[in-house]
């Protein structure tokens, strides 16, 4: 008999029944909510009159509409306050846990729940969020659902499920000095596209994510959604037990040594068979830039928009504004973004930090942003001085939420115009109607700012 | 959710590949706390002209002319064709709830993202993958004859155009019977309650620190 894969060990030890159609009936041992996918389910709950399940499995947290500064004006959009008073009206009536507006814990619900120790390894973590993703980083079998399977959870503790095949990405080598794991990641979209993983749970192995650090990690877990798998996982090492410890919600005494000796066998077993393996090879990595309006459609900094001879790269082109053939460091650009759940943890900030420092960005830029991912990480910026540079430079420091990722706030693109992002998504419209981006890496997007067009920060680019 | 029945649709022709949940239903209408009323904003950058936003009446804008879904000949369509990688992005079952709010009974293309084809099925949606060939074969007979529609038995598994031509789908039998019977789910999952709370003894047992709060 086969080994397990860790995927294989997080399933069965969460496996309540198989049923005789096939699907199989899941435990979730936490379920992280927001304002945006969660109102309905709510009300499917008290329509239906039920009862939550295990109450405190739940923990809740506005960040899709919050506003990213004034914040103490309130909400102005009625809509989005409504959505949020609707948030805060349930977490109360329900007794759920929540990081309310005000908390000075608050921030966006992937960071937050790493940060405070909500996500441990082992467990399996829903979200009505597709970047649930990542919080796999800390080997933990976490995936977005639907309104209904919200509702499902509040209700059952429970989700149908089918079981995904197990891929792994094998990434060996060293990333080049300068090489962020949003790189590695945008670099893994490209080679598999954005269907690739469809149907799978991707596993991440290899010495070049051995090396990266636990914030590297959910970067590029965040966004194994953009490669078409629900699900993206890393082993437990010493790096994840490092990171967990001493969190607020994690055990603590008997419990940690109990937890972390069981946190330990959650990997792959040596003679795992995966359905499939791709290998990667991290030496390979340049900074990574995407052109188009799909995660896939992305090329080193140092290419150029690619030809197609059939003509399928032309709506993408028509929208984007570009050409093929243009080099990519001759795109300029109006807007910056530093933030979402990929890219808005304290190293992020450190990374963009070092590359604005003392520099100050350029005329054509309209508006450069930086939105930490939660209270905590702006407090821990603004202590190793972090908001100063940006603010010296000409970045705005605003207070966290999902904000210009998907520009459900305030923050957005205006038609026509282009941001380097450090988001996860380049769709038509995402960040706002008729927006363009392109999605980079903390330092790149940095480097654009100071340039106005994109750079090559792993080389003298400032000369 | 209402038992899927057979139907016979129009279908209508959206040729194009990883068409993303943000593209169904922009963000701004996600700001609803309502299930209701998202398929007059369904595909909204590319059927209006204009900026759309939640609560504006749809009736007064300007549509455009060009999109599939605003052709006289496509009216009332029932069925969906469409590229590779549907539903891709986010989880977001706003989606869904646009396709069936407007009118869309099925949805036929080469393959589907896990999130979005999940969240079909718990809104009485079918979708239907098939291959290559024949996707290519009915976007033809969707653009070339007005008024193509297309027979849909689900527990045939079989799609009939107006020639006779069968087109037949594969689909996982418990999907099937979700549809077919419009199963509340929770209540299925509540019926094992017993295996629920013994599962959640043992597991607090093996694994104490999951239940401290």
């Amino acid at each position: 008999m086969n080994g397990k894969t860790l995927f294989d060990k997080l399933w069965e030890s969460h496996l309540v029944r198989e049923n005789e159609d096939g699907t199989s009936l899941l435990y979730i041992d936490r379920q992280l909510i927001h304002e945006v996918t969660s109102p309905q389910a709510f009300d499917g709950m008290r329509l239906a009159n039920r009862s939550l399940w295990r109450t405190e499995s739940n923990v809740a947290v506005p960040d899709h509409n919050i506003p990213t500064k004034d914040r103490d004006k309130g909400i102005q959009d009625p809509i989005s306050k409504l959505q949020v008073d609707t948030l805060d009206k349930n977490c109360d009536s329900f007794q759920i846990k929540e990081f309310k507006i005000s908390d000075p814990n608050q921030g966006i619900v992937h960071v937050i729940g790493p940060e405070q120790g909500l996500t441990l390894p082992g467990m399996t973590i829903v979200c009505g969020d597709s970047h649930t993703s990542t919080h796999g980083a800390l080997g933990a079998l976490a995936f977005g659902i639907g309104t209904s399977e919200v509702e499902h959870v509040l209700a059952t503790q429970c989700l149908i499920q089918q079981k995904s095949k197990n891929m792994l990405i094998k990434v060996d080598g060293k990333l080049k000095q300068g090489i962020t794991a949003k790189d590695l990641i945008l670099f893994i979209i490209g080679k598999i596209g954005t269907a690739g993983g469809t149907g799978y749970a991707i596993e991440f192995g290899g010495n070049a994510i051995k090396a990266l650090s636990m914030e590297g990690r959910m970067t590029v877990c965040n966004m194994t959604i953009e490669a078409g798998a629900r699900a993206g996982l890393i082993a437990v090492d010493q790096t994840t037990l490092d990171y967990i410890n001493g969190k607020p919600f994690s055990p603590k005494g008997e419990l940690w040594e109990l937890a972390s000796e069981y946190w330990t066998t959650l990997q792959s077993d040596e003679d795992a068979v995966f359905d499939k393996t791709i290998e990667i090879n991290a030496n390979d990595i340049n900074p990574m830039v995407t052109w188009g309006t799909s995660p896939e459609l992305v090329v080193d900094v140092e290419g150029k928009i690619p030809f197609s001879t059939n003509g399928e790269f032309q709506p993408t082109l028509d929208y984007m504004g570009l050409e093929m053939g243009e080099p990519i460091k001759d795109i300029l650009l109006d807007k910056i973004f530093i933030g979402s759940c990929t890219n808005s943890r304290i190293e992020d900030l450190r990374e963009a930090a070092k590359v604005v420092e003392g520099k100050i960005i350029a005329d054509s830029i309209k508006l450069a942003m930086v939105v930490p991912g939660s209270g905590p990480v702006k407090e821990q910026a603004e202590k190793e001085g972090l908001d100063k540079i940006f603010l010296n430079a000409g970045f705005e420091w605003r207070d966290p939420g999902c904000s210009m990722c998907l520009a459900m706030n305030a923050d957005r693109l205006e038609s026509g115009e282009r941001c380097a992002s450090t988001s996860n998504r380049n769709f038509e419209g995402r960040q706002g109607s008729g927006g363009r981006t392109h999605l980079v890496s903390p330092a790149m997007a940095a480097a654009a700012a100071i340039k106005g067009h994109f750079v090559n920060v792993t080389t003298n680019w400032n000369n | 959710m209402e038992k899927f029945q057979t139907f016979t649709g129009v279908v209508a022709p959206l040729n194009r590949a990883n068409i993303d949940t943000d593209a169904i239903i922009p963000k701004q209408f996600l700001k609803s706390i309502h299930r209701t009323g998202f398929g007059s904003n369904l595909f909204d950058e590319w059927r209006y002209l204009d900026h759309g936003e939640p609560g504006q009446d749809c009736s007064n804008r300007t549509l455009n002319q060009d999109f599939v879904l605003n052709q006289d000949r496509y009216k009332g369509a029932s069925i969906l064709l469409t590229g590779e990688n549907f539903g891709c992005g986010s989880s977001r079952e706003h989606a869904p709830w646009a396709l069936a709010d407007f009118g869309f009974k099925a949805i036929i293309a080469e393959s589907f993202a896990d999130i979005f084809y999940n969240n079909c099925f718990k809104n009485g949606i079918l979708p239907i993958t098939l291959n290559k060939k024949d996707i290519q074969a009915l976007f033809e007979n969707s653009e070339s004859k007005p008024g193509f529609s297309l027979n849909v038995k689900l527990d045939k598994q079989s799609l009939t155009d107006p020639s006779g031509n069968t087109f037949n789908f594969e689909l996982e039998g418990f999907r099937k019977d979700a549809l077919l019977k419009g199963l509340d789910e929770i209540e299925l999952t509540l019926s094992f309650e017993k295996d629920i709370k013994a599962f959640e003894e043992n597991h607090q047992k093996s694994q104490p620190w999951l239940f401290t709060e």
